[in-house]
Order: structure tokens, then sequence, then C-alpha cells
């Protein structure tokens, strides 16, 4: 510890601190534009220059390392006439058109210049004019208010990892950019919005609709990953206008993934349905909620005494808060029904008996900036769960090695120490060959039935590379991603993964999706119900439901044509029941096709609720704005729904009370994901014939609301997931001639539809990338299973 | 045709005697820092290529040297002696900084722009000159002056400056 005085007072600090860091832990206020807390130190806008008592000349205060005894004035003559002197420089380019601004109200420059610049100015001259770029349809840009503060360029390379910002030119010829015409491909690139001190970058989708102090902010809980990000919405007249972080170092640090920021645009998509509506003789009409919710009941009550209660079941989507997902369980039990789940992208539920408590990430979200190495199996991280692998990367940067196994050679920011790219059907053959590799380096005890599990097997030197990698340092983990969630042969996969994790002492963990972890607490599941105690007769899971068919049907939040496993087979059963109930956000022609009820829900800012993210972390929010029209939150629908079937204890007057109530349900319980499991006697690896189909859930394709935001739509990230994604290879051993054929007709099923072409070096040889959750590729159905490929005529 | 998504390929698009000459400039540097030869594989390319560079060239460097192209970028446009247009066959590159100017470098090029009939970034009509204004190369003692290919002129007036283009072909 050292002592330095600021200003006359002493103060008690670290050696190897910068003094702005010792400043800004003391509220002392300093004035800057190109610090900040998260990126490298650049010193360039000279804006924090202090005075420090034996220096010759006012030093920057970012960029000074504290020493014992040192003496600094922030605000003596010398200290406020450098900072007056860099103002008028810093404003000799700076257009004065703060009223057309946006970030005017809100901006960096505008405040420091009122409280540290001159009230006039001297300049006469001429000012530097800069032409925009056009950095996609997120970001606008007004690229001559820019003061070169360079942060926007540090974000991108130290922490997007994608160096797309650039500053190309010299000394008054600089312009910040990209240099060439291009999108920002960053998932993140969002934050650059909220990193510009100037109005040189600002939100286009927000762009010219609202000043700063016209909106007041209030918190929220992100929705669409299993990070829960720390939302600040700001509302303006009942309406989101915008979305920005809100700081919590344990989950998001200052960042928000673009997927997070956007998706609001949802809130207000033309197809919201805003009033309850039944369908009688075919036709939809719409009506108030006492005769929606008495017509729902009576007909579902027919469903179930013609049929049975076991021929009805309830479907939710998991990005519904826990409370929803909690009451539509209570609901459904209540009646009778064990059939009840949330996995919609998900096939194989053959050993979900042992499966932990929730899909624990494994580790808190800040372990994973402190592994020394990461195997991912089946997840396209960056796009998946952005800040998720923004910890990963950081890992990395400290010299963590990360290992693959995918379907498609993804581009990650940040080094791949060794990959296995491969369709999936080849992943369980890889995974035992790891896992032989690290038992013949190891001398673990295990069951011996790991050993004859594994005894066939003979590693390949790949797999033993990738072993020898997983060995490195202390602190390991394994990942299983969504896309090894949807396997065919999820729980040979998992086996395989809790044994690598085993043999290499590293934590397993479950990348999952939204409120996942809230899901499976709630009880939405068919084998256990609240707090995970196991049910005694089990019910029907997703993939069995949508696929078998059910006579009546809860829905829960969800467009199963796109948000499951199989959404040609989800439309056509749904499409056969007898009465379908579907508490949706939106109205689509597909839910007016299979449902009898619509019953309008609130999302995500509209109402009170709790998401529980990958960790097992509980955030409760408020609703921040009113649901437009006849919306109401859904879990206020499902009490009515469960007062109307007549069953016990729905009597909640607040979200609250059923959060308690889960809450308490839940208990001391943790998940524990190295809990034992059954060994198979045998590897089962499907025999693979011919092409298959690798597909992937988009980063902006997820759930209804993200697929709603017309930005996010608009990205390249939301474009490429048009056509089928094939090699040069495999093109030409299709027969097709790589520069004459613009479209392919794709077989998978006895299905054939044509789609175009994209030639896509990422692609493995034995397969082709076909997207899920996509409308135009629908009827091929299930997201595995063999293609094959024929010249479109 | 048909869409296609992949990165622009060094191999394709250097010539074998451009990546020879990157190679050269390479084994001044620790393998590891391939992005230190930047400025000499820059140079080279732009020889090869007429005296200027395009983005795919810019693009195969950095994805020749490992680093992003966007870091490329920034070299290339920050060192007056990369040129981003097609140029003429012979490149006048005037300093026009502090001691070239109070040395009268001002004269120089009114007499040149006068001359070719054209301004500072332009070529003449029959590609043979570009006049260029540059920082200032070192040669303050015999300011004020200007470089030709890789010559230095020193001590201009008009008059030396008649002479220097009647001699170039």
């Amino acid at each position: 510890m050292v002592t330095i005085e600021i200003d006359g007072k002493s103060y008690e600090t670290e050696l190897g601190k910068t003094l702005i860091q010792v400043t800004d832990a003391n509220s002392i206020d300093i004035p800057r534009f190109c610090y900040h807390k998260k990126l490298s130190v650049a010193a360039n806008c000279r804006m924090c220059l202090v005075e420090v008592e034996r220096a010759p000349k006012p030093m920057p205060a970012c960029a000074t390392p504290i020493m014992d005894g040192m003496k600094v004035w922030t605000r003596s003559t010398k200290a406020l006439a450098a900072q007056k002197a860099v103002m008028e420089f810093l404003l000799i380019n700076h257009p004065l058109d703060c009223p057309i601004c946006d970030q005017g109200g809100e901006c960096e420059l505008q405040d420091i210049a009122v409280g540290y610049g001159k009230d006039t100015s001297r300049y006469q001259e001429g000012k530097r004019v800069v032409f925009d770029k056009n950095l996609g349809p997120l970001i606008a840009t007004d690229m001559t208010r820019c003061i070169h503060c360079t942060r926007c360029v540090r974000f991108s390379q130290e922490i997007s990892g994608i160096p797309e910002m650039g500053a190309p030119g010299r000394g008054e010829h600089t312009q910040i950019g990209p240099y060439i015409e291009k999108n920002i491909t960053s998932e993140l690139s969002g934050n650059m919005v909220d990193l510009c001190p100037v109005g040189a970058l600002t939100s286009k989708p927000f762009r010219f609709s609202a000043r700063a102090w016209e909106m007041q902010q209030r918190g929220t809980i992100a929705p669409h990953d299993v990070v829960g990000s720390n939302l600040s919405m700001h509302i303006r007249r009942n309406q989101v206008m915008r979305v920005a972080p809100c700081e919590n170092e344990a989950i998001n640090e200052v960042w928000i993934s673009d997927r997070d920021r956007f998706s609001y645009e949802g809130l207000t998509a033309s197809d919201r349905l805003t009033a309850p509506m039944i369908k009688k003789d075919g036709v939809w009409q719409e009506t108030d909620w006492e005769h929606a919710l008495a017509f729902a009941v009576d007909s579902f009550k027919g469903v179930i005494n013609a049929h049975g209660n076991s021929a009805v079941g309830a479907l939710g989507s998991p990005t519904a808060t826990v409370e929803e997902l909690y009451l539509l369980q209570k609901v459904m039990r209540g009646i009778g029904s064990q059939n009840i789940d949330h996995r919609l992208r998900q096939v194989d539920f053959s050993d979900q008996n042992e499966a932990s408590l929730f899909p624990y990430l494994g580790q808190a979200i800040t372990d994973l900036e402190q592994c020394d190495a990461a195997l991912i199996i089946g997840s396209h991280l960056r796009k998946e769960q952005p800040l998720l692998n923004h910890r990963l990367r950081k890992a990395t940067l400290r010299g963590a090695k990360v290992i693959l196994v995918n379907p498609i050679d993804y581009e990650f920011n940040f080094q791949i120490a060794k990959k296995i790219i491969t369709s999936p059907t080849a992943w369980v053959d890889n995974l035992a060959g790891i896992a032989k590799a690290l038992l013949e380096n190891k001398g673990i005890l295990l069951p011996a039935s790991v050993k004859t599990l594994l005894a066939e097997i003979s590693p390949n030197e790949n797999q033993r590379a990738m072993a020898q990698s997983l060995g490195t340092g202390e602190k390991r983990t394994v990942l299983l991603g969504h896309l090894a969630t949807a396997h065919p042969q999820f729980a040979m996969i998992r086996t395989l993964a809790a044994i690598i994790a085993k043999l290499a002492s590293a934590n397993l963990g479950y990348l999952g999706e939204g409120n996942t972890s809230g899901a499976w607490l709630a009880g939405v599941l068919p084998h256990r119900s609240a707090g995970g105690v196991p049910v005694e007769t089990e019910g029907l899971d997703a993939y069995t439901m949508l696929t078998q068919g059910m006579k009546g049907y809860v829905l829960l939040g969800l467009e199963p044509e796109l948000d499951s496993w199989d959404g040609a087979a989800a439309k056509a059963t749904l499409k056969k029941a007898d009465f379908v109930i579907s508490l949706s956000a939106y109205r689509t022609s597909a839910i007016e096709n299979y449902a009898d009820v619509m019953l309008p829900i609130a999302l995500f800012a509209e109402t009170s609720g709790t998401y529980v993210n990958g960790e097992g972390r509980w955030q409760s929010f408020n609703g921040v704005v009113n649901p437009p029209g006849e919306v109401r939150p859904a879990w206020k629908i499902l009490r009515v729904l469960g007062n109307l079937f007549n069953i016990d204890g729905f009597d909640y007057i607040s979200s609250d009370q059923v959060r308690d109530e889960l809450h308490q349900q839940v208990g001391d319980k943790t998940a524990n994901n190295r809990a034992a499991w059954q060994i198979p006697n045998a590897l089962t690896s499907e025999s693979a014939k011919g092409l298959q189909r690798i597909t992937e859930i988009p980063i902006y394709s997820v759930d209804a609301l993200v697929r709603r935001s017309s930005a996010l739509q608009r990205t390249i990230d939301a474009k490429m997931t048009d056509g089928v994604h094939l090699n040069t290879h495999v093109a030409t051993q299709a027969g097709l001639e790589v520069n004459g054929n613009t479209h392919v007709q794709v077989k998978q099923n006895g299905i054939q539809i044509t789609l175009p072409i994209v030639l896509d070096d990422r692609v493995p040889n034995d397969g082709v990338l076909i997207y899920a959750g996509q409308i135009k590729n629908l009827e091929l159905g299930a997201w595995h299973g063999q293609i094959e490929l024929s010249a479109a005529t | 045709m048909s869409t296609r998504m992949s990165k622009p390929n060094a191999s394709t698009i250097l010539s074998e005697e451009s990546c020879t000459g990157i190679d050269h400039w390479l084994t001044k540097y620790p393998s590891n820092q391939k992005q230190s030869a930047v400025m000499g594989a820059l140079m080279v390319v732009q020889e090869a290529n007429g005296g200027w560079l395009t983005t795919e060239l810019m693009d195969a460097v950095a994805d020749y040297l490992e680093m992003p192209p966007i870091a490329v970028y920034e070299v290339a446009t920050f060192y007056s002696m990369y040129e981003l247009k097609p140029v003429g066959k012979h490149k006048l590159c005037v300093c026009t900084n502090v001691s070239c100017m109070l040395r009268g470098s001002e004269d120089i090029v009114a007499h040149l722009e006068k001359e070719l009939g054209i301004k500072f970034g332009e070529t003449t009509s029959d590609k043979k000159f570009t006049l260029k204004e540059v920082e200032c190369l070192g040669a303050c003692g015999g300011a004020p002056m200007m470089q030709i290919g890789r010559e230095y002129h020193e001590n201009l007036t008009p008059e030396k400056m008649d002479e220097i283009l009647a001699k170039l072909d």
C-alpha cells in the first residue's frame, strides 16, 4: 500500500494502478474521452491532464502510474488551463450541431465542454469534413463528429476480437472506420455505440426517435441466452426506445450482445396480437377475455372428457419466465397431465432421469475466463452465447487452449488450439477417441464399464492431440453446446463428455438456451415436477408430443414450426389436434391455421418475472412498459386458467408469490453435473450414409421476439441463413457446376425442395449446412438426416 | 453464379516473385512476428503492380502475413510511399514541410502545377507524371527538395526543375 495526495487529501492505494483508477475509485472527477476501464490505455485525447508535483508538464491521469508520496492537483490553475486548451483543440474540427445530433443531451463531449471548456470559440478557419461510412443496419455514423478517441478501434481489436475498425490515414487525414465499405460483423458491435463519447457512432434503429431527457431508465434482464445480461431499458411514453447494458461485473461486465440490445424492436412488430381471439366455425374473431377463457377452458375440458387427461399436453418456450413456466406445469399437473415440456429442440431424451437439476454451466460465468483448457462440443459459441464466448476469449488471451468438436469450421475470434470438424454423425466416434486417449494417459480410477465401453476404440493422431491439449493447466472445462443437445445421440454424447471431463479433471457444463435452467427448475418437464422432484408416471416429451400427436395442446410463447427440432412434423401434428390454446404475443398464419384460441401475452419487457441463468442465478425484474391493447402477462392468464379449471392454489396476487413458492420448492438443491452416469454397454454410432444434414439455429432466429427485430434481420448473420451451404468439393461431387448452377434440389426424408447454392468452405466434406428455424426450408423437417442433391432444372 | 463465402487467398493473388520478395523480408524478423514485414511486403507488391496497391492486394498481404486486413490498410494509408490509386510513370514527391516551405517549395509546386497542368494528387493525361505532396523526407539541408523514384533532388529552383523534367523520358 502506498499513500498519494490528490487535491490536498491523502489516499491509500495499491502500487501498479494508474492515477485515473484511483481518482475514479474515490469519486474525483477527471474528464476523459479515450480512457475506458475495459480497454487498453491510449492516452491520445489528452483530456485527463492533471498537475503532478515535480513533473514539468501536466500528465495524463490515464497513463500515469501512481508512486508513493505523489502529489496531484486535478483542479489547479495549471491543470485547468491544460484541460481548457485540450478542449479547445478537440472542438476545432467538431461541428457545433448538438441540436440535430442524436447524442445531444447525453454526450460526453458536450458535458465536458460545458464543464471544462471556454464559453466562446476563437477558431475561425475551415473545419474538417469526413464522409459517413455505412457500417450496416445497427450503427449509424456521422464521422465529422469523430474526435479520434479510438475507443471503437480498441474495442474491435480487444473486445470483439475481430479487428474491423481502424484509423486509416495520417494526421488530419485520419478517418476512423473500416476503410473499405463493409458491414460490421461482430455480434457485440452495438457496444461501440455506448463507447463513442460523441455522436459519431449512434444506434441506427433508435436514430432521431427520442431525446435522452425524455426517457426514463428502468432495469430488466435479457431473455435470449443463458447469460441473463442486465439491461437498462430507455422508455418514453410507455414505449421501449432502446436498450443499453447495465453494469454487472459477474454477468455481462459492461457489455451486451446485439441480440439483447436490438431485440426490443420485436415488441412493436406489426403482427403483434393485441386482443384475445377465438376460432368459431373456421373463422377467427376478436372477443373479450371472459369469453375467450371460458371458450378455451370449456373446449379443453371437452377434449379431456372425450380422450382422457393424458391426451393433452403443454409446451412452453425456454424464453418464458420462471413464473409463467411454473404456472403452466401447475395447471397441467392440476388437470392430471404429465405431458409438459420445453425442450423443443431436443430429440434424444433417453437419459433424462439421470440429468442434473438443471443444465448447469458447471461453473460461474467469471470462472470461464480463468480456465486453462476448454473442450467445446457442438456449439457456434460466438453466435450462440456471445458473452460466454467473450469470457473464453479472455481466457485464451491468457494462454488457455480451446479445442472444438463442431460440424462447421466456424470463425472464432480467438485462437483454436485443435479442432475436429465433421458432420454430427461422426461425433460419437471422435469423442470416444478423445476419451480413450485420455484413458491411456491417466490412471484415474473409473468404473470398469468405462474401460469396457472404450475397449474397441483406438484413437487417431488428431484425437490424441486433442486429449493432450485438454490436459493443459489446472482449470479445465468441457462445454456441451446447443448442437450437442439437439443431437439424435445426445445421451451417448453426454456420457462421453462426462467421461472426458472426469478423465481430464474438468468441469462439465451445458450452454443451454434462454431460460432453460428456469424451465427445469419450474418443472416444465414430463419426468420431473417443480424443484426437480421425479413424477410417478412420466409424461411425453416434446418430440413425441409434436410427432405422435395429442388431442389438445397448450402452447406458451411458441411458434413450434420454427422453434422445434422437426418444424414440418410439428406443424402437421398441431393441425390434426382437436383443440389448441396458443398463448402467444404474435398472430401468425401458422398459429391461425392450427390454433383454436389465441391469448395475447406480454413479452419480456412488459411483464414482471424471473430468469435463471446458466450458473443458476435467479434474477427477478419488473415490467418496464405496459403491454399494448388487451395483452396480459402470461402468469396472470395461467392463474385464471388454473382457477377456471378449479385447481387449488391459484390465488396469487403478484408474480413474486409465484416465484417464492417455486423458490421454496427448490430449496437448497443445487445442480451437480458430476452425478453418476449409467454407462451404456456398448457404443452405438450411427452408420453415416451419404451426405448428412448439418444445421444450426442462427443467432437471430432463436425466438419469436428476435425473429421480429427488423434491424437484426438485416445483418449479415441473419442474411446468410438462406440456401444450402456446401463446400466446393461436395458441389463438384454432386455434379454441380460451381459457377453454373445457382440453385440445387435438396431432398431429405422424401421431401424435395429447391434452394440457392452457397459455396461455403467452412462446411466439411460429409455434410451440407441448411439452417434451422427458417420458413424457406421448413418442409425439409428434421435437423438431422441424409441429404440428396441434384441439379435444379 | 452461386453465392460464395470464402476468404481471399494470398496464393492465388500474389505472384510467385512477390511471394519470394515478401519471404526475403520475413527472414529479417522473428517467425512469430510476421506482421513486422508489412512495409516491405507492401513495397514489393506495389512495385509488381505498376506502382499502386489495390484492396485485393492489401487483403492478400494481410492473409500472407496473418494479420487483420484493417491493420494493412492503416499502414498503406499512413505512409506516403504507398499509392492507392494508379500513378504515372514518374512520381514527383514534393516536400512542403517547414524547412522546404521556408526555402520556397511553394514556388516549386506552383511551377510544376503550371508546367504539368495538374494539381497535387493528380496524374497527367499521358500517364507520365504524378504530382504528390509529401511530408519531411529528412533532407532539410538541401531544401527545397523532392523525390522522383528512388532519387532525391535538392536545392530546387524552377529552372533546375525544368532541367530535371526534361531528362525524364
